[in-house]
């Protein structure tokens, strides 16, 4: 740390950033603009994390270990955040749930990151990541989470990289020296595939109250063997009508277990995560699926038309200008599903980016943030 | 900014389609490459400005140390300029979206100006670089309504001033871009009435305070008994920035050639025309690459209007293709020095203060309108040349 950063770790130094005066120094800048001069973490506003430690457990993972700034305002074991990096210039935002428990001492944040060799960010940070880097994360979010006060019987399930927020659980509860019995069934190929082999079996041998499955799919080791099925969860808690379930994990194995609790009639006991990879699947010419104004939550069918277009006629009155794509006033934050570029025929897939609607067009359904 | 030396409609409708297809060939091929390359140089520039600015502030503060001062005032005028030039204008353009880091988007960034990013947004990004140069829609067409930059505005004889009122704007230049949106030229011909003007004055109000708080008062206050030279210091890096931005503005579209557009002629053109439309209304000057930074590239203004939103360190490239486009469909490219465009809109200034008379029927019956204005007869005004009206009022 050098000399200069006495004014962003001391509480006078900070108490002068923080105030207006500061403010009106900066204006119309913001303080940040300054400070990350002397302290590329600090920010008044931004979570920005510092990459302290890469590892790469299995051969298709890479866990981050993030120490994020003073604007980090901790999270719930379960919830997930947006990181987000920079790639050839340009930042991409993806979800990740941190997997360490939100009691950690040292305050750091552990992403494990599955790659998917077909994606853009996780095997650009499997290849480029170091310690070093600074990162931008939002702040927690998610429903997806263990209340309070805690259910006496916690049932736990994940597949592959779905292990992440429930392992947050896991480490949490074993944390706080929860009293109530635990189950963790989890899927994985192969024994070498599971993230976290090693610490589950630390967990299980520690906590006689913690109950851990093994299930491979694609090996004849482990406590179980094959897909998810009733005589699994059976074999895995008898008693799981009884307990709060936390489910994340690939669609076909979520989709299986939420079948079987409707079955059961114990729906209002299943909670779950679902992260959608963003879709690359290129769309046809006709205009197909829904258009979501986030902001004001209106629906519309898409038309075809571009996405301001579509807006009006929903009844928004978003801002516009040149309705040609030169001028800026329509930009609006695309959250989710692809856009194309009318007078270009560019497809954008990416989530949480800027486009212009008056020459965007959505393809399949879009979430958009007007 | 003339009419007499005009090239419209010398192409062909359907070679002005064929000449915007490679225009658009050739945006496409810059925005595939879009990438890391323009990230750094943008954070390379803003990290030089940020350090000229903390560096003229610091030098400002042993302000009464001339050689200080005279450092101080050159570090913060350059960092307005750069700020204001290569960062602001290219940034609010959206030229960095692509980036989509919060700190490069358009809708988040502010200048170091007196003007409003919103208030800017739309009387630059929307008006004139949709309408430009069309007599009517583009207020920078029309010299702001304070200047007469093109014989399409009527003469009268309050344009006896027009060096004067150029020379004005010059020194108040950010003060009258933080105007500009107000139009307040029509409040005064009563086009306007006092709650239209109100969203806009509420917006220079919350801008402009800041701005003034920030460099008249603040500032000086930190220099303790050294808040005189903090205080004139600031004002002479805002004058400094105001004098080679409005010089940079004035040569983009006033010099000679540069064309301007009627209502009519410019109903439902097609992309293409709107590209053709941007080359003849705009000039490019050349000079060092110390030039261009300061200028924000706009040195190479026809570039500029015809790729707004494509990061302007590039245009410097593009040129070479656009100028070869323009050769080959022999649309007129108007390009000299720097030197040579000033002194071109100055000469135009001067001769526009003149009634047109004096140049088409002889220095006599120019002085001749000059004498008897008072005594004839109102003609329609033609257009929204607001100072007319007032004057005539």
């Amino acid at each position: 740390m050098s000399r200069m950063q006495v004014l962003t770790s001391s509480r006078m130094g900070r108490r002068f950033l923080d105030s207006s005066f500061a403010a009106a120094l900066a204006t119309p800048h913001s303080v940040d603009r300054y400070v990350e001069m002397i302290d590329p973490l600090w920010s008044r506003t931004e979570t920005r994390a510092e990459v302290t430690d890469v590892e790469r457990k299995t051969a298709d993972s890479v866990t981050l270990t993030l120490r994020p700034n003073a604007t980090w305002a901790g999270f719930k074991a379960g919830q997930f955040v947006k990181l987000s990096v920079e790639i050839d210039g340009i930042r991409r935002t993806r979800c990740y749930s941190p997997a360490n428990s939100q009691f950690r001492r040292d305050g750091k944040i552990e992403l494990t990151i599955k790659v998917d060799p077909n994606g853009l960010v996780s095997p650009w940070l499997l290849a480029n990541a170091t310690p070093g880097m600074i990162v931008q994360i939002s702040p927690a979010q998610g429903e997806f989470h263990i209340p309070l006060p805690h259910p006496r019987s916690i049932l736990l399930i994940s597949g592959g990289s779905g292990i992440t927020p429930v392992m947050s659980m896991l480490r949490t509860l074993t944390d706080r020296a929860y009293i109530g019995k635990v189950t963790f069934l989890h899927y994985a190929f192969t024994p070498d595939d599971v993230i976290y082999r090693e610490e589950l079996e630390e967990i299980q041998a520690k906590y006689e109250g913690v109950r851990i499955i093994r299930a491979y799919t694609n090996s004849d080791e482990g406590d179980l063997q094959g897909f998810f099925s009733r005589e699994h969860l059976v074999a895995a808690d008898k008693h799981f009508a009884e307990a709060e379930t936390f489910l994340c994990g690939p669609m076909p194995l979520m989709d299986g277990v939420r079948a079987v609790f409707e079955a059961e009639g114990i729906s209002d006991r299943l909670h779950l995560e679902q992260f959608a990879a963003p879709t690359r699947t290129v769309p046809t010419d006709e205009a197909t699926g829904e258009l979501v104004f986030a902001a004001s939550g209106e629906k519309a069918d898409n038309n075809g038309q571009t996405i301001l277009e579509q807006a009006e006629a929903a009844g928004l009155n978003p801002d516009y200008g040149c309705r040609i794509g030169i001028c800026n006033a329509c930009v609006s934050t695309k959250l989710t599903g692809i856009t194309r570029n009318v007078l270009t025929g560019d497809l954008n897939t990416d989530n949480d980016v800027n486009i212009k609607p008056c020459i965007s067009a959505p393809c399949g359904d879009v979430s958009i943030d007007l | 900014m003339s009419t007499t030396t005009t090239q419209k409609h010398k192409l062909a409708p359907e070679q002005i389609e064929a000449f915007g297809k490679e225009l658009d060939d050739l945006r496409a091929r810059i925005v595939a490459d879009l990438g890391e390359k323009d990230a750094a140089y943008i954070r390379d520039i803003v990290a030089k400005q940020k350090k000229l600015e903390v560096a003229g502030r610091a030098l400002l503060w042993a302000g009464w140390f001339p050689p200080a001062w005279l450092a101080g005032v050159t570090a913060l005028s350059l960092s307005k300029i750069i700020d204001n030039m290569e960062i602001g204008h290219n940034v609010m353009h959206g030229q960095y979206d692509f980036m989509n880091d919060p700190e490069f988007t358009a809708k988040n960034f502010d200048w170091d100006n007196t003007i409003h990013a919103d208030s800017w947004l739309y009387t630059h990004n929307y008006v004139h670089h949709t309408f430009t140069n069309i007599v009517g829609k583009d207020h920078d067409a029309t010299g702001y309504g304070v200047i007469r930059v093109t014989d399409e505005q009527p003469w009268h004889p309050i344009w006896l001033l027009n060096p004067i009122f150029c020379g004005t704007l010059q020194v108040l230049f950010q003060w009258g871009t933080a105007i500009q949106e107000l139009e307040s030229e029509k409040f005064f011909a009563g086009e306007k009435t006092w709650e239209e003007m109100k969203p806009g004055l509420r917006r220079f109000r919350a801008k402009a305070g800041k701005q003034a708080l920030k460099d008249y008062v603040l500032f000086p206050l930190l220099s303790g008994p050294g808040a005189p030279f903090t205080f004139v210091g600031n004002m002479a890096a805002n004058l400094v920035r105001n004098l080679w931005s409005s010089s940079v503005i004035w040569c983009g579209h006033f010099p000679e050639g540069a064309e301007t557009f009627s209502i009519e002629e410019t109903e439902d053109e097609s992309h293409a025309q709107w590209y053709y439309r941007q080359i003849l209304g705009s000039a490019n000057f050349t000079g060092s690459h110390v030039v261009d930074v300061l200028s924000g590239n706009l040195s190479y203004q026809i570039e500029h209007h015809l790729f707004p939103d494509i990061p302007a360190y590039r245009y410097k490239e593009i040129a070479v293709e656009v100028k070869a486009l323009c050769e080959k469909y022999g649309v007129r490219y108007n390009e000299a020095p720097m030197a040579k465009q000033l002194w071109s809109v100055w000469k135009q200034v001067f001769q526009l203060s003149l009634p047109d008379s004096t140049y088409t029927e002889g220095p006599l019956a120019g002085l001749r309108e000059i004498v008897t204005f008072p005594f004839r007869k109102k003609q329609p005004t033609a257009g929204n040349d607001g100072l007319q009206v007032v004057a005539a009022a």
